[in-house]
């Protein structure tokens, strides 16, 4: 039998707010353990939690950008479970009034543009991190704890890993855009929970889902749901039934495994936070955090393709980071031929920050020097090879286009008199080829101009070279 | 008699006029405590030497020319409500050894005042409890009748108050723990209007229910205190943000023509004739100051106390999951992290506490929730709008504040819901998050005080008092002491 997989996934993004969702205490990443806490955020005894105003505008944003309703009355309510890391004893969360459902995100898949759409996003606190050594004891790091987090959940859309990972990577553009999320799934700021089920192609009804925790980093939201459609295929094949249940996925040896049933399942006992008041969001807090949005990456490809004449996949390309966007936006003001930088950012820039690593904020190279290269190449000062190499150079030293070809001596030749002469200097040397060339072996026409080349430092304007070759070989 | 039988009033006075001085008065007031304290047992900890630490910095502050409402009176705080670096234990062994980081925000209100704190009073573990008797440390004794309880759960303030262990006192209130012990210990007790006064740093039985509220001599006392503690707080979120009040304002204005309503449900059959009849000449003394009794109907009472008991147990089964052992007070180690969980709660939480635990687990459980919690809402929505109907046709509600005397010790500890039931007439203001006092209206036969209850429209603290005062002051109740 032919199966089919059916996904959803829970997405859990840690918002950018300076400080806490429910206390001041900093929200920074990296810092020595329990150096980011205070009573609130530590859940002593008699605390009160007053939520971050920031974190429910970031919310509505991602609301307002994934095409969600917004709650004009929402809640906050308690989950409760016995854990280290989570200091109340519950985890301050919405249950029944979240503050946006009913959204969508667009991907393109082959060519074609799917609708994913986005059961609800809420609001919660993150919980601390746990520290176990070989001492024998465990710790606690409270830094995470009361870390604002919105869990984005969207509806079994999801036919196939490719497109889940496609949608984690629309998502991760879209709260980049957003500046509401860094987007890091290794430090844990953006978290993926995905619920997976198969069923026969075609039927109406699902299977029995499983879900899947700790899928960790962007390469794993394929491999985990590649690995467990397959498992749960196999299962059903051999006649087996699928459990529902909790599965963790192993990174190291790329497998999911039985974390605990459904019978195992905790009960959390939501009831509504009796410590806040309901969220209440007007029309004009939605207007005004609506002038504040950002153009977003369709709306931004759209624009290329329009503005720039660009073909799809280089706007789709340039507009996968913001930053990268405004780079080569900056730098086609400048030297106004935009399928020109375009290429040079997707075929050389984006391979040198590739092989480091390395993201375009991160880059030497300012958009002004890239127009300035171009420059270069369409007045013929160079030709379109040395500039690669100048490129290159621009890449590592951060040095003008200008100063690089001065320096290095990378000057095209276009004086028809030198490159005469370096012709000539070939055809002595080379009385075979020219002989055969005579004789019509027309082909050979190429050994000529490299030889030119090569004899010139590669310096010569090619085209000159190739007219003169020409010219020179039938005049003798 | 010293300077610790006096009200805060008067030593106001006499402090501003230069009379008395702070540490003279905490010395009367720890020669009480010297004297009575061992039969009373009002406190679980005494801050003496912070005590006489504070007395000079008020005299500092009054040299300075400064006073204000509470500075240099001694005052006694519930154990509940968190004071910085001074242990705070809810009179549970599970947080024998806690000593909040951090002030709660109505002392820090006081101390702001520079109050003088005497220590913290004794309570029903966690506040849950009518009797004191709850205490994970020890019985508090009622200072009218040793033998009797004081009340609860804010026992030890009231006792406190009614001993002249200190001048006045904070107690807190979910379901009547102010009022009650206050009836009981023939004491004044105001529970305010839920968000007139913050709850940070109150250590939470029932999120939706508690207020933090005077324990006085007198009706004034307890208006001057509430000038210091109410007021809208950024650190509580249902904290309600109103401008600045006066509770003393209104005190000493005429009464005439506010119409009272008497609601029949509250005056039942089998209740303690002492009570009905001392509260029957209350609502008559009333009427003789100009107020017009209407008899009303509060129809959804009947359902008060098992509402109360879903809404305040689920509540206190999440409030009070951060005793774990993970962080502060108590750890029994165990043979891994569930053993060291259970063995933990299980020493630390007395009874009462992990019956409600039980309960309130139960009530929000899956599968429950719907007949148990959801439904307790909705009838405490019920009961609110009994309430908002009454009020539109009277200004207050008079009952009776406890259906009988204090009890002996001992005497309900077997049965809790006979227990619950002494809490009848104060759980619905909570409910619907009203204010409420109780002043005291007489004796009984066997000569122990009793208290009718007050209860005025929202954010009415004002009204409540006016009333309060003008019986208080016709009538001969708040001068007696009684003798240990």
């Amino acid at each position: 039998m032919e199966y089919e997989a059916v996904i959803g996934l829970e997405v859990h993004a840690q918002l950018l707010t300076e400080s806490k969702i429910f206390c001041g205490c900093s929200t920074q990443f990296g810092n020595e353990p329990n150096t980011q806490v205070c009573p609130v955020c530590l859940g002593m005894p008699g605390v009160l939690p007053v939520l971050n105003q920031k974190a429910v505008e970031y919310t509505i944003k991602t609301g307002l950008a994934m095409n969600c309703r917004i709650a004009p009355y929402s809640r906050f309510a308690r989950k409760n479970y016995f854990y280290p890391d989570l200091p109340k004893g519950y985890q301050i969360s919405q249950y029944e009034l979240p503050l946006c459902e009913d959204g969508y995100l667009e991907i393109v898949i082959d060519g074609e543009k799917r609708k994913i759409r986005i059961k609800r996003i809420h609001l919660e606190e993150d919980a601390g991190k746990n520290i176990h050594d070989t001492s024998g004891y465990s710790f606690v790091d409270f830094n995470r704890t009361g870390v604002p987090l919105m869990e984005i959940v969207s509806e079994p859309d999801i036919k196939s890993p490719k497109e889940a990972a496609l949608y984690m990577k629309k998502l991760r553009t879209i709260l980049r855009y957003l500046g509401v999320c860094d987007g890091n799934m290794e430090q844990g700021s953006l978290r993926c929970d995905a619920n997976v089920s198969v069923k026969p192609v075609g039927s109406e009804e699902f299977g029995v889902k499983t879900e899947i925790k700790n899928i960790n980093s962007f390469r794993f939201v394929e491999r985990a749901l590649e690995y467990e459609i397959k498992r749960q295929i196999r299962v059903l094949s051999e006649g087996g039934k699928i459990i529902q249940e909790t599965r963790l996925w192993d990174s190291q040896a790329g497998i999911t495994q039985s974390m605990r049933s459904k019978e195992e399942a905790h009960d959390y006992r939501y009831f509504p936070e009796p410590d806040l008041v309901p969220v209440v969001v007007s029309e004009e807090w939605i207007n005004e955090i609506k002038k504040t949005m950002p153009e977003l990456p369709d709306q931004k490809i759209e624009r290329f393709i329009k503005d720039y004449a660009l073909p799809e996949y280089d706007a789709d390309i340039l507009t996968a980071e913001k930053e990268l966007a405004e780079w080569f936006e900056e730098a086609v003001k400048e030297s106004r031929k935009p399928k020109e930088v375009s290429n040079w950012i997707m075929v050389e820039l984006l391979r040198l920050l590739n092989e480091e690593g390395k993201e375009i904020r991160d880059c030497n190279v300012k958009p002004s020097q890239l127009a300035e290269l171009i420059e270069l190449v369409s007045k013929g000062t160079i030709n379109r090879n040395t500039a690669k190499d100048v490129f290159e150079e621009m890449y590592k030293t951060g040095k003008n286009a200008s100063e690089i070809v001065k320096e290095k001596g990378l000057v095209q030749i276009s004086d028809e008199n030198v490159i005469i002469e370096a012709i000539r200097e070939v055809i002595a040397k080379n009385t075979k080829e020219v002989e055969r060339y005579r004789a019509g072996e027309e082909k050979l026409i190429g050994f000529f101009v490299g030889q030119v080349m090569k004899l010139t430092k590669g310096k010569a304007n090619p085209k000159i070279v190739n007219e003169l070759v020409v010219k020179l070989l039938k005049e003798e | 008699m010293g300077l610790n039988s006096l009200t805060l009033i008067k030593l106001r006075q006499l402090i501003d006029r230069g009379e008395v001085r702070p540490h003279e008065i905490l010395i009367d007031v720890f020669k009480r405590i010297q004297e009575v304290e061992e039969k009373v047992r009002a406190y679980i900890s005494l801050a003496t030497d912070k005590a006489y630490e504070m007395a000079k910095d008020s005299e500092e502050y009054i040299f300075s020319g400064k006073r204000s409402f509470v500075t240099g009176i001694p005052i006694a705080i519930k154990d509940n409500i968190c004071t910085k670096n001074i242990f705070t234990t809810c009179a549970s062994k599970i947080l024998y050894n806690f000593r909040p980081p951090y002030e709660s925000t109505v002392t820090s209100r006081l101390l702001k005042d520079r109050y003088i704190l005497v220590g913290k009073t004794n309570m029903d573990e966690f506040a849950m409890g009518s009797s004191t008797e709850n205490s994970g440390f020890h019985i508090t004794k009622n200072p009218w009748n040793l033998e009797c309880v004081p009340g609860g759960s804010s026992g030890g303030s009231a006792a406190a108050v009614a001993a002249d262990e200190c001048i006045a006192a904070l107690g807190s209130d979910t379901g009547g723990s102010i009022r009650q012990p206050a009836s009981f210990c023939g004491v004044v007790g105001l529970k305010p209007t839920y968000g007139m006064v913050s709850r940070f740093g109150l250590v939470a039985f029932a999120s939706s229910l508690d207020q933090i509220g005077p324990i006085t001599k007198c009706v004034a006392d307890s208006a001057i205190l509430m000038n210091v503690i109410a007021g809208h707080d950024p650190m509580d979120s249902t904290s309600v943000p109103l401008d600045k009040i006066d509770f003393t304002e209104s005190l000493g204005r005429d009464v005439k023509g506010f119409r009272i309503g008497i609601p029949k449900e509250y005056f039942i059959e089998g209740m303690d004739k002492d009570v009905e009849e001392r509260v029957r000449e209350a609502i008559v003394q009333l009427e003789s100051l100009g107020c017009i009794p209407v008899e009303i109907s509060l129809p959804h009472t009947e359902y008060a106390v098992a509402t109360y008991y879903i809404v305040a147990t689920s509540e206190a089964s999440s409030n009070l999951a951060r005793y774990d052992g993970v962080k502060y007070g108590l750890r029994v180690e165990g043979k891994d992290l569930l053993d060291m969980y259970m063995k933990t709660r299980s020493r630390g939480f007395g009874a009462e506490v992990k019956r409600r635990i039980m309960l309130g687990t139960y009530s929000l459980s899956a599968g429950y929730y719907d007949a148990y919690y959801k439904k307790a809402l909705q009838v405490r929505n019920l009961i609110r709008k009994d309430f908002e109907s009454a009020f539109k046709e009277v200004d207050f509600i008079v009952t009776p504040t406890s259906p009988s005397p204090a009890f002996k010790i001992g005497e309900k500890v077997e049965d809790p819901l006979q227990m619950y039931l002494s809490d009848i007439f104060t759980i619905s203001v909570n409910l619907a998050g009203l204010p409420a006092i109780s002043i005291p209206c007489g004796f009984s036969l066997k000569g122990l005080p009793i208290g009718f209850q007050i209860i005025g429209k929202p954010f009415d603290e004002k009204g409540i008092l006016q009333l309060a005062y003008a019986y208080e002051q016709s009538t001969p109740w708040h001068k007696m002491k009684p003798m240990i």
